[in-house]
Parts: structure tokens; C-alpha cells; sequence
């Protein structure tokens, strides 16, 4: 028997903020000669990296490239997944070769999703560096793979939910983290208050 | 949509929403074949044989390069180089071939139903590359795919589909494709290359091109076979050049977005001339590389998830 906690980590309010100061953090990373591109995996990358390169436009006046990555093709559990899941377009239509590639995720867990992307940039060409950019991570990593920018950091339970809900999508801005809390927890919780 | 099924023996047995979803997969397919490296991992660790009994150049080649691309490991074979010459069944060619651990059958065969033969004794999943006088799925499905993309819609065009609807197994895929997802289909040929009974299927059937060609989308025109003339189906190559042969002034009867097909080889200047063959409104080389992306998703959507698993179960 479990019981579920529902939190929410990020309003609307919250989130800007956070994408405007990754935005300000990844200006401040790049040399003036560094040319910039960003890549978001679908689906939610892709519409905080067009936040992303909105707010960069508006603090700088800089033009950059965007594109929109589906990592399907990628993924290593493809043949032993029994969902076959559903491939979307993946969009890059300008050439990364040389530029600085930020790549844009609603949350970072396990960090296989990223090494599915990282695995298809190169198919692309070769930038000068690849960047991760993530609204939240959440640990729980199961590869050696590290955000460069971060809207907020929450260590999380393997079993929680963080469920990232955008505007662009048709919900309200929003981060929930949903925590189920199992009967011995609960039972441990019931003591604490007796005592 | 999750695709649950394990082998893909023809058109007749696949309803709308798995064809929709074949194109949709093919869409993604087609982009990969627009980047630098043409190349993704899904089939990594699976093989793949491509048996054909059949002389073919396109639809193995193309097959093979959908294979690779998606990084399976594959072996080929055509009746001349196997096994079948000496006589081994088709029964004891693919077990043994199974015995070296392959995991998908491509074939195609003069007889119609060898792919579903198949698959009373196969584990693997079979694909049917063309059978006999029955079915080219694949065809159907880039065929689709190509008016797909041109119209951006398939329900309620017009296509007429010109040639053997006797023999061609083309023409019966795109019957059954193109019917399912609402496209009104009218088959136009000679009368004795025109089954009895093809109207069942929900089609019009013309032996007079000018009716058939009146308000139509697309006009996808199959091969004539020559050897029907000796067969005595048609008097000359000549009079069936006349009769139903596509020229310019017969397309006035299209409408004006109209779309000119050909699954290939083209016997030029007998089903049509160089001149429509290499006209602006042909599709013929596009048919031809939406065909590697379509049987990318096809191998693709047979190859892993909930499919192969229940069936393996």
C-alpha cells in the first residue's frame, strides 16, 4: 500500500527565472569567437530551447541556431523494450560543425537519454563542444554524465516522479515532484507524531 | 501506437491505423537519409537475410541498404548463387539459415504465399519482398508514402493504377493500401490482363485509359511484362503503346497537380515515353528513395518491442 506526496518544486515564475539565468550563464561561458547553436530533445527540450534562444536574443541581440533532437533512434533498450516507442522528427538544419552545441533537457535522471543524444550529434558533424543544459536535475545517475547548467538541483527517490509541464504544451508552467511514500514510511511517520 | 506485429506479409491483413503508422515511422526514416551520415543504430546485434528467387535489383538493393542503415549485419543470396539449385527446399534453406541465428527474413519468390510458408516453421520475421502473382508490400507502402508526402493527404485523391492487374502484384498491394486509407482507385488495362471480379475490391475498372485518366490525382503505371505477349494476352507491344501507352495529351485529362508513378524498371516509350518518364511531374526517383526509408521503418517496427516479444512468449 503506498501513499502519494505531491510537491510542486517549480512554478511558472520559477522556471523564467531559471531560464534566464542559464541563458545569462551560457553567454558568460562562451569566447567571442565561440558560435553558438542549441539542441532540444523532444519532447519539452525543445520548448525550453526556444525559451532559451529567445532569452539569449533578448539579452544580447544574438542570433542562434536551434534544432530539435528525438532520441528514439538511440536508445539502448530499443529491441528489448517491450513498448515500442514512437519516434518523433528530429530537426537540425544548420551545420554544428565548429560551434559550441548546448543541448536542452526537462530533467536529467539516469543520464541515458543524453548519452543517446551525444551519440547523434556527430551524425551531424563536429562541434567544437557539446554543453548540457538541463531545468532540472534530479540525480540518480546511471552513466558519468554532468549538467554544465542547472535551473535546480532536487536529489530524488529512483521511485519519484518529476513531471515538467509547459505552457507550449497546453498545461501551466509547472515542476511536480511526485514522492510515494511506502506503508513503513507512513507507519514510521505515524510514530513520530504519536510521540 | 505500439505495431504488434511479427512479419509483413502483404497490404490485405494490415488495417489504416497500422498503415498510417508505417508512413508516419518512414517520415522519420527519410530525414536520416537527408543527414551527413546516413546511418542509426536500432538493428544493432540483428541479422538480417535477403533471399530472392526472383531476379531483382531494386527492391534487394534497396532492402540491403535499409538494413545497413540501420546497422544490421546482413547476408544476400539470389536463386543462382543458393542452395535451390541443387535442389534444397525452401523449407530446409531458411531452417538452416535460422540455425546461424538470423533474426529477420527478407524473401521474395515466384510462388505466391512462400513468405507465409514461412512462417508456420520461421521464428524469425519474415518480410515479403514480393510473391508470385500476390503481393508487394513494400511497393504499396512507398507508393503511398510518395503520394503521401505530395498531397499531404491519401484519403479522397484519385488514383488510377495502369497495366497487368492480372499478374501484378503491385497493383494488388496498392489496391489494398490505398482503398483502406479512402483514396478512390480506378485500375485501367487491357481486358484480358484485367481480373473477374476486380471491382470487389472496391475499385473501378477501365479498359478506355481517357475515362479512367478523367479527374485523376495520380497515375502510377506498372511494367508490362513481355513475356504476356507470348503468353497471347496482348496482340503487340505496339497496339498496347496505342491503346494505353501515358503521352502528353492524354494527361490533360489529369487534374493539374497531377503525379506521374512508375514502381520500375520503365519499358521506355511502351508504358510511357522518355519525355513523361523525365517530366517535372514524375516521381519515379523519388518512389525509388522513399523506398529505403520506408522499409527502414518497416524493418525497424518489426524488429523489436511488444510484437516480437508476445509472439516469442
Amino acid at each position: 500500500m503506498t501513499e502519494k506526496d505531491v510537491s510542486v518544486l517549480m512554478d511558472a515564475k520559477q522556471i523564467a527565472h531559471a531560464i534566464s539565468r542559464i541563458a545569462h550563464e551560457i553567454l558568460e561561458s562562451l569566447a567571442d569567437d565561440e558560435e553558438l547553436a542549441v539542441i532540444g530533445i523532444r519532447s519539452n527540450g525543445d520548448h525550453l530551447a526556444d525559451r532559451l534562444v529567445r532569452e539569449i536574443k533578448h539579452i544580447e541581440g544574438r542570433k542562434v541556431d536551434v534544432g530539435y533532437m528525438d532520441i528514439t533512434l538511440y536508445r539502448d533498450d530499443l529491441l528489448t523494450n517491450p513498448e515500442h516507442p514512437e519516434i518523433k522528427a528530429t530537426e537540425i538544419l544548420f551545420p554544428v560543425d565548429k560551434k559550441v552545441v548546448v543541448l536542452v533537457d526537462d530533467v536529467l535522471f539516469t543520464g541515458r537519454t543524453i548519452r543517446a543524444a551525444l551519440n547523434q550529434i556527430p551524425d551531424y558533424g563536429r562541434p567544437k563542444a557539446v554543453r548540457l543544459a538541463v531545468l532540472i536535475d534530479r540525480g540518480g545517475r546511471e552513466l558519468p554524465i554532468r549538467a554544465d547548467f542547472v535551473g535546480k538541483n532536487i536529489p530524488t527517490n529512483p521511485k519519484d516522479k518529476v513531471s515538467v509541464a509547459l505552457a507550449e504544451r497546453g498545461g501551466e508552467d509547472s515542476v511536480i515532484l511526485t514522492h510515494e511514500k511506502s506503508a513503513e514510511t507512513k507507519k514510521r511517520a505515524a510514530r513520530g507524531r504519536r510521540k | 501506437m505500439t505495431f504488434k506485429r511479427r512479419h509483413l506479409l502483404g497490404l490485405e491483413d494490415l488495417n489504416a491505423d497500422e498503415l498510417m503508422n508505417i508512413l508516419e515511422t518512414s517520415k522519420v526514416f527519410r530525414e536520416v537519409l537527408d543527414r551527413p551520415i546516413k546511418k542509426v543504430a536500432p538493428l544493432r546485434g540483428l541479422t538480417v537475410a535477403n533471399l530472392f528467387f526472383e531476379p531483382s535489383t531494386r527492391t534487394r538493393v534497396s532492402f540491403e541498404l535499409a538494413e545497413k542503415r540501420l546497422s544490421a549485419d546482413t547476408v544476400t543470396f539470389t536463386a543462382a548463387t543458393s542452395s535451390v539449385k541443387k535442389g534444397e527446399t525452401l523449407k530446409d534453406t531458411v531452417r538452416n539459415l535460422e540455425a546461424m541465428k538470423i533474426d529477420m527474413v527478407v524473401i521474395r519468390h515466384g510462388s505466391s504465399g512462400a513468405p507465409y510458408f514461412l512462417t508456420r516453421f520461421c521464428s524469425s520475421s519474415v518480410i515479403n519482398a514480393g510473391d508470385g502473382q500476390h503481393e508487394h508490400p513494400t511497393q504499396g507502402l512507398l507508393d503511398m508514402y510518395t503520394m503521401w508526402m505530395k498531397y499531404q493527404r491519401i484519403k479522397g485523391l484519385r488514383v488510377v493504377l495502369m497495366g497487368d492487374a492480372k499478374h501484378s502484384r503491385v497493383i494488388r498491394s496498392n489496391i489494398w493500401g490505398l482503398t483502406k486509407l479512402g483514396a478512390s482507385v480506378a485500375v485501367c488495362g487491357p481486358p484480358t490482363l484485367l481480373p473477374v471480379g476486380l471491382e470487389k475490391l472496391g475499385v473501378e475498372v477501365y479498359t478506355d485509359v481517357d475515362k479512367a485518366l478523367d479527374g485523376a490525382d495520380v497515375v502510377n503505371v506498372m511494367r508490362i511484362q513481355l513475356e504476356r505477349q507470348q503468353a497471347g494476352l496482348l496482340p503487340s507491344l505496339r497496339e498496347y503503346t496505342s491503346l494505353f501507352g501515358i503521352t502528353r495529351e492524354r494527361l490533360k485529362r489529369l487534374n493539374k497537380n497531377y503525379t506521374i508513378m512508375h514502381p520500375g524498371p520503365i519499358n521506355r516509350g511502351i508504358e510511357m515515353s522518355d519525355e513523361i518518364a523525365d517530366c517535372g511531374e514524375s516521381v519515379i526517383l523519388e518512389q525509388v528513395t522513399n523506398g529505403v526509408a520506408v522499409r527502414m521503418a518497416v524493418l525497424y517496427l518489426l524488429a523489436g518491442g511488444e510484437g516480437r516479444k508476445s509472439d516469442e512468449d
